[in-house]
């Protein structure tokens, strides 16, 4: 039953979104638009700066999501069809897993534009060690959408949502950010460390567990009127 | 307000007075010198900045699950507490680390997510001030976040290596230097209460004042 709801919830996204493209369209256009002002700010005389890269691919990421979040649950308020949703006879935490799962599946089609091209423009071999990297994007991209996902659905009510979902998002995770972006910085060096991004995954999927379990816990009594 | 709020605040402010003398009187580090005078500052603050985020939070979750108004009035005093108490430990402490270590800031785990705690609580009453309606069980997720950090910055210093004292130094100080740090602590404290205390007491009046216009409205 608690998969059902969530596979439902996440076709019923994804049709929506299949009609229009409007929230995956202009996601990755805006990431990419980041990656590029980043580029020409810090690319010089086509020398990229060292070690950028990591940071540079995550900030992208960060600033999309946030994006991303917003446009999601302000498609929902317009018609009122998050009341709706609610009102369903659901279990309110397979609606939440299913919004998370769509949010996930959209920034990580965004990642996929997102790492060649920073590894391009920044001249970083980011896809020396795909695997690594898919884990490490994967299980960053969850620990923010969990949080991202469970604010943004909470304040789709508040006033001036569209300022404190960053205010609020981004104070929460920035201990993902920094496990991406030091996990990912971990992957460009030179000689490969397996320990180093042992420890950052660990950190990674630790807090992906608690940020997920609290989101459960407190998706239901936070969504009640 | 209750009767034992003037005498407490009396003693407080006795506390004050005396907590100088007693930290110029203690002995100077070997090391430090004057400066290691910072830390029967920095380290009370600390100490009460992470109770404020706790009970915060704890206060939160009740208001969560059991929607107590009285909690979420607690829950916001807190909130502002940990932002003053905050202040304080991330002024003092670059401080002292400028002597102690050189550099003003350095991005350690335990300096990282103290400054993350702090930005979660103004980003809470941010929240509060500007979210409109529902803002206060929005506030009371995110302070229930926030206090899924504190038990983080507590520890973190004891699994990863970094230039932060631990601490396990505290119990090893010799008297000369604990008496003070105590007494420090105390206070600090007691100010706390107070302060708490004061602002939970503007809160019901703030609630009192709704529920009379309320009625008028009626």
């Amino acid at each position: 039953m608690f998969a059902r709801i969530v596979w439902l919830v996440l076709r019923k996204d994804f049709t929506v979104e299949v009609r229009s493209l409007e929230i995956a369209y202009t996601t990755v256009f805006f990431a990419i638009s980041c990656v590029l002002v980043f580029a020409f700010a810090l690319v010089q005389e086509g020398r990229a700066p060292e070690g950028g890269a990591a940071g540079i691919l995550w900030v992208a990421i960060a600033f999309a999501g946030t994006l991303a979040l917003g446009r999601t649950f302000e498609r929902e308020r317009q018609s009122d069809t998050l009341r709706a949703l609610l009102l369903a006879p659901a279990a309110r935490p397979a609606i939440y897993v299913g919004k998370l799962l769509g949010i996930v599946a959209l920034l990580l089609a965004a990642e996929l534009l997102l790492v060649p091209l920073v590894a391009f423009l920044f001249q970083a071999p980011l896809l020396v060690r795909p695997g690594w990297l898919a884990t490490v994007l994967l299980t960053g991209t969850i620990g923010f959408a969990a949080v991202g996902t469970l604010f943004a659905a909470m304040l789709v009510r508040a006033r001036s949502r569209d300022v404190l979902l960053p205010v609020l998002l981004y104070p929460i995770t920035v201990p993902v950010i920094i496990a991406g972006v030091r996990g990912t910085a971990a992957l460009l060096q030179p000689e490969f460390d397996p320990g180093i991004i042992h420890f950052w995954l660990a950190l990674l999927v630790c807090f992906d567990v608690v940020f997920v379990t609290l989101a459960l816990w407190t998706f239901e009594p936070l969504m009640t009127d | 307000m209750p009767k034992w709020f003037t005498g407490a605040a009396v003693l407080c402010g006795l506390m004050f007075a005396v907590a100088p003398v007693l930290i110029a009187n203690a002995p100077y580090e070997s090391t430090m010198g004057l400066v290691q005078k910072i830390f029967y500052v920095h380290l009370p603050s600390a100490w009460v900045f992470l109770l404020s985020a706790i009970v915060c939070g704890v206060a939160s979750v009740r208001f969560l699950f059991r929607g107590d108004p009285r909690q979420d009035r607690l829950a916001w005093a807190a909130a502002e507490l940990v932002v003053l108490f905050g202040l304080v430990t991330l002024v003092t402490g670059p401080l002292w680390a400028r002597k102690a270590w050189g550099t003003w800031w350095q991005w350690d785990v335990r300096l990282t997510s103290s400054l993350m705690g702090w930005m979660v609580a103004v980003a809470y009453l941010l929240l509060r001030k500007y979210g409109g309606p529902g803002s206060d069980k929005l506030g009371a997720g995110l302070a229930l976040f926030g206090m899924a950090n504190v038990p983080f910055v507590y520890i973190s210093v004891n699994y990863w290596r970094t230039i932060h004292p631990a601490t396990s130094v505290v119990p090893t100080l010799p008297s000369s230097f604990g008496v003070p740090l105590w007494f420090s602590a105390v206070t600090f404290l007691l100010l706390f209460v107070l302060l708490l205390r004061l602002r939970v007491r503007l809160q019901e009046q703030h609630a009192a004042l709704d529920a009379l216009y309320l009625s008028m409205d009626a």
